[in-house]
């Protein structure tokens, strides 16, 4: 179990910075996403961390030690592709086995480690299956089991979870939170996927062209937003201008809606119509035009009845759920 | 469509095959169990046993052709794996180079290793410049020379198959092993080699069945003086000649190259399992 500190990392093909100086410290247990749109150099970073690739400029400490030169083989690090990358040649154990056979464990202290970190993936019974007769869910939980079961100092998962369904994803999201509890082991995720990246982990980096937008929690990222990206790339941000000039974001959950002409009673509710309503289930999300043709997004409740496309209707906010962005 | 429409469409090729392709066969490998006015025998068979030159000349093809298959695997693993390295463009070159002997005439080829191999050719002549040989070492005319004729010519039907299984290996399972702490060593003979092994199997499997029938380069680079299987069937059929015990060799060969050839798809199937 470490501490992963790096330091003004940066990684250059040519002219194009895939990752510009990267600051970052994840502190011992922690569990912190890297979280961007695809090309914003989170694998490329992922890829330096687990000593896949050597950074341009900048260090890499794990647990205080200065890795920025070691080899992939020389960090002990379990890294879980979204791919798998299982061996198809082996057994399920003996994929489980093979950082153990490497690092010279073998007999019945290996197996037993194998299996129970199958056990632990609940994957038990497996163990003479091949990777190909197995489902993604199996495959990705085996590719978890071989990853942890030499116990690394750090976890990276690089997209562990975006090849699979969306109900499957939600299960494994759960189970992966949970293992990581368990083992205690220093996580580090990369992911496109905001909501992953908000339900999983205790803190979170945005990253966009190469360049770090914010590190936060998640619930401060998605109410604070240090920016424009990174208040569009979590969720969904109306942006509207505040009186000093500057822009502020409102999340659609915390805009109110009432009957046209009804207001709050505070007289600052804005005429807009209906553009298009979505039922989610539990939410309805409301596409807005407001008079001035902006557009608002409006999450509510459903209890039952909802305004219809083409209704008139009258759009608030607090001015305390307005968070001013650059 | 129905099955019995389906047969109609095929029909006109079986009849074909059957009759241009696997009734000469099946009389050509009859005509050894034939003897004109008395019927079934055995003795073509008999008299290659007493013979033992026959024998001799086919444990002589197993010996070379197993040597030229182990030369192709001992060139064509290394060579596959490098190309595999290369870029697009150093790809494309690399198969061009594999491939062009190809479209050259085997005739060319082989009458070419008698320029390069002879006793005033450029290996020979390069040997005596550096030294390493006072007289011009003789490639032709003995086995090295049919082993090498035949290792180059055979080269690409092993380094094809196993080129394209190895760009089939993804390079994150390679990856994986490193991150899991494997060093390079344990990476190629653990992950590596065994995502291989069934190409290899398979080409070396083709480059051995093929050089077990070779005629062309042993007859020239051998200059009739290494016997091999299709040389001694040459012989028996246009100088001698004895068609009965041509056909009761080449039966032979047929049931050795299957029984190889079985004993393959077994180790296959048990790999996979």
């Amino acid at each position: 179990m470490s501490d992963i500190r790096l330091e003004g990392v940066t990684k250059r093909y040519g002219t194009f910075a895939a990752a510009d100086s990267v600051d970052l410290s994840v502190t011992q247990g922690e569990f912190v996403t890297i979280l961007g749109p695809s090309g914003s150099g989170k694998t490329t970073l992922l890829s330096l961390i687990a000593g896949l690739n050597r950074p341009t400029s900048g260090r890499i400490f794990i647990g205080g030690r200065d890795v920025t030169n070691a080899t992939a083989q020389e960090r002990n690090i379990g890294l879980v592709f979204q791919s798998y990358a299982l061996f198809p040649h082996m057994t399920v154990l003996q994929n489980v086995l093979f950082p153990l056979g490497v690092r010279k464990i073998g007999g019945a202290e290996a197996d037993r480690l194998a299996r129970d970190a199958l056990k632990l993936v609940r994957l038990d019974g497996f163990e003479n299956r091949r990777p190909s007769q197995l489902s993604g869910g199996q495959q990705q939980r085996v590719a978890l089991a071989r990853a942890v079961v030499f116990k690394p100092d750090i976890l990276l998962l690089d997209e562990p979870l975006g090849a699979l369904d969306r109900k499957l994803r939600e299960e494994l999201q759960v189970e992966l939170k949970q293992l990581q509890r368990t083992l205690g082991v220093t996580t580090l995720l990369v992911t496109h996927d905001q909501e992953e990246a908000l339900s999983l982990s205790d803190r979170i980096m945005v990253l966009d062209k190469g360049r770090t937008q914010q590190i936060a929690a998640p619930t401060e990222a998605y109410l604070r937003p240090a920016n424009r990206f990174v208040a569009e790339f979590l969720g969904i941000a109306n942006f509207v201008s505040l009186p000093d000039g500057r822009q502020g974001v409102v999340r659609p959950e915390r805009v109110r809606l009432a009957g046209a002409g009804q207001g709050q009673g505070q007289g600052q509710g804005q005429a807009a119509r209906v553009v298009e309503a979505i039922y989610l289930g539990q939410m309805v999300r409301y596409h807005l035009a407001l008079d001035d043709n902006r557009s608002v997004v409006a999450a509510v409740p459903f209890l039952g009845a909802a305004h219809a496309p083409g209704e008139r209707i009258s759009v608030s906010w607090e001015s305390a759920d307005v968070w001013p962005v650059t | 469509m129905t099955r019995s429409t389906g047969f109609s469409f095929i029909a006109p090729l079986l009849v074909l095959m059957v009759v241009a392709f696997n009734a000469p066969i099946v009389y050509m490998l009859g005509l050894a169990f034939w003897e004109k006015g008395r019927g079934f025998t055995l003795e073509h068979y008999e008299g290659l046993v007493e013979a033992p030159v026959y024998l001799r000349v086919l444990g002589n093809t197993m010996r070379i052709a197993l040597i030229a298959t182990l030369a192709n695997i001992v060139i064509g693993y290394p060579l596959a794996h490098w190309m595999r390295g290369l870029g697009s463009r150093g790809r494309m070159i690399a198969i061009a180079l594999v491939v062009l002997p190809f479209w050259v005439s085997i005739l060319v080829r082989t009458y070419a290793w008698i320029v390069v191999l002879g006793n005033g050719g450029i290996v020979n002549r390069a040997l005596q410049w550096s030294g390493l040989t006072d007289s011009p070492v003789s490639f032709l005319y003995n086995e090295l020379g049919v082993t090498i004729g035949m290792a180059n010519v055979l080269l690409p039907f092993l380094v094809l198959p196993l080129f394209a299984a190895m760009l089939r290996i993804d390079d994150r399972l390679l990856q994986a092993a490193a991150s899991l702490g494997a060093p390079p060593r344990t990476i190629f003979w653990k992950v590596y080699f065994p995502l291989t092994l069934p190409a290899l199997a398979a080409g070396s499997l083709l480059v051995f069945i093929l050089c077990l029938g070779f005629y062309v380069t042993p007859a020239i680079l051998g200059g009739g003086r290494v016997p091999m299987i299709s040389n001694l069937l040459d012989t028996l059929i246009n100088q001698i000649p004895r068609w009965e015990q041509a056909s009761a060799i080449s039966t032979i060969l047929l049931i050795v190259t299957l029984a190889i050839f079985a004993a393959y798809r077994r180790l296959d199937r048990k790999a996979s399992a």
